[in-house]
């Protein structure tokens, strides 16, 4: 019988793959050791479980009477002023963001540094932490509303400016041209080839950043700056785990609601 | 003139979209709505302007001799986004092949766990830290978790998405041998996407440092606990060390883990 059939052949040993390979493992099995030294794990309060369990019973049994008493400070008034937050944030965002990402655009500039510069000055902006903004200019305006705009505002130009600058990279150059054959002025260029082919993918990045910002501005109230974020700290505080519930219940249908409209619109523009 | 000429001397009309008219105006409305609700005033943002400038101003003269006092939280934030990652992925991990469909049959098993973990995704990561730091009290514990579950909705997504986008051949070959389920997820599924579990784990871990470093100031442990402190009592010197190394090491950990991820997908 012939027993060659039966045996596969060796694996080829790629010996620098392997060296490589067991280095990474190694090195990402020492980080996790080393993260887990210097943490406090027995510092979990006893009554851990009872108040997760509490927070459980609290989404179960939701405070309806939480939900609309017309005294403007109920649930559904709190979640249409963080909706009116996130819109105009995102709107402020947006308009500022355009300029940026001109300048972010590597395809628009002869010199590399331009861009370079602008890509430096957008990763700045997306990494100054939101809560800080937010608390600048609560010093700024106040507490409220406004200052959690304000914050959304400035802190969006970061992603939608990158964002935006990659569509104007990925553009096709032929309409420019086109313009400019026809005699158009630099002027004419961005306003009859550049903006109307940028305008689908410009609305559809900014109808994302408003999904994102939805999400902020039910956190930014966490430290003042308005929308439902602030009775939820309020709650959590006063341990009123069934309007912890309620408030919970409205957040992730909002944020349930708004993903599902915009993604619908999206998809109708590409 | 030719009729032809005269044609080309015309251009074409542009078309009037009713339906664009109707953004327009409900996008209009909305403004105006949005600004009266949340009553934003710009006259009252330039108002204080200078007090707003102010602030930039000595946060851009950082208080150096602070760094001390910070480096320690800043490697606590660190290690509270490394087990946050590793303790979601793991999770995500394991989640992912329960709702792929292309390895799970069972249609209510898989709709019932998306549905869950859709619910769990639109919870933002500060909400879940303050959540955790009433459960479990405040400090690093209560940012792990509530990174592990904010790592866990972002990963199951993706991951379970490039799961059942993997080439069914080798599942059939291992079928048609008398593989059983664990035999064919080991040497049939996982082969094909674990380049991009790690590629995902990597950006997660990204997401993870930023927001580690505002966890703290709910409470939950890292540097955000000096950011809450320094700014209440109106320390702008100290505000702006911190921010500055923060945006360091965001800018840092981005830069290495995106250089990574790119190496990972050649």
């Amino acid at each position: 019988m012939n027993t060659s059939i039966k045996k596969l052949p060796a694996k080829p040993v790629d010996y620098k793959k392997r060296i490589k390979y067991s280095v990474l493992t190694i090195l990402t099995i020492a980080l996790i050791i080393w993260s887990c030294t210097g943490i406090d794990f027995g510092g979990i309060k006893a009554t851990a479980g009872q108040i997760a369990g509490a927070i459980f019973a609290g989404i179960f049994h939701p405070d309806w009477s939480y939900v609309y008493n017309g005294s403007g400070e109920d649930l559904v008034s709190e979640l249409w002023q963080t909706i009116c937050i996130a819109f105009l944030g995102t709107f402020i965002s947006a308009i500022i963001s355009l300029p940026f990402a001109f300048w972010a655009a590597h395809t628009k500039h002869k010199h590399w540094y331009v861009s370079r510069s602008g890509k430096i000055v957008l990763a700045v902006i997306r990494s100054f932490p939101e809560i800080v903004l937010a608390l600048m200019f609560i010093k700024a305006v106040g507490p409220g509303s406004a200052a959690g705009v304000l914050a959304l505002g400035f802190h969006s130009v970061g992603m939608l400016a990158k964002l935006f600058s990659e569509e104007i990279e990925n553009l096709d150059d032929g309409p420019n041209e086109a313009v400019a054959a026809a005699g158009g002025s630099k002027f004419n260029i961005t306003m009859f080839a550049t903006l109307p082919d940028l305008l689908p993918a410009l609305i559809s990045n900014t109808l994302y950043r408003f999904d994102v910002s939805i999400r902020s501005a039910s956190v930014l109230g966490l430290v003042g700056a308005g929308g439902i974020g602030y009775p939820l700290i309020i709650a959590l505080q006063y341990r009123q785990w069934n309007r912890v519930g309620i408030i919970l219940l409205g957040i992730i249908v909002m944020v349930v609601v708004i993903d599902w409209i915009s993604g619908a619109i999206r998809k109708k523009l590409i | 003139m030719t009729d032809s000429e005269q044609n080309l001397a015309v251009l074409p009309k542009k078309k009037l979209h009713v339906m664009n008219l109707i953004w327009l105006l409900v996008f209009i409305v909305g403004l105006v709505i949005s600004t009266n609700e949340t009553h934003t005033n710009l006259s009252a943002l330039f108002a204080n302007f200078d007090q707003f400038g102010d602030i930039f101003v000595q946060m851009l003269h950082p208080d150096w001799s602070y760094l001390g006092s910070v480096i320690p939280l800043l490697l606590e934030t660190i290690k509270m986004a490394v087990l946050g990652t590793i303790i979601g992925s793991v999770l995500a991990f394991v989640y992912s092949l329960l709702i792929a469909r292309n390895i799970v049959k069972n249609k209510i098993v898989t709709s019932v766990l998306r549905f869950i973990m859709n619910i769990i995704r639109t919870i933002p990561d500060l909400l879940l830290g303050a959540i955790f730091v009433a459960i479990v009290g405040i400090g690093p514990v209560a940012g792990i978790l509530a990174l592990s579950i904010f790592t866990f909705g972002v990963v199951v997504k993706l991951f379970y998405e490039a799961i059942e986008t993997i080439d069914p051949g080798p599942i059939e070959a291992l079928t048609a041998v008398g593989a059983n389920k664990l035999q064919i997820i080991m040497f049939a599924v996982l082969p094909q996407v674990m380049t991009y579990f790690i590629s995902y784990c990597l950006y997660a871990f990204e997401i993870n440092v930023r927001a580690s470093t505002v966890l703290g100031y709910i409470g939950a442990g890292g540097i955000g606990l000096y950011l809450q402190q320094t700014l209440q009592v109106f320390d702008y010197g100290k505000t702006g060390t911190i921010i500055i190394v923060i945006i360091l090491v965001v800018v840092l950990i981005d830069y290495v883990s995106s250089k990574s991820r790119e190496a990972l997908m050649d």
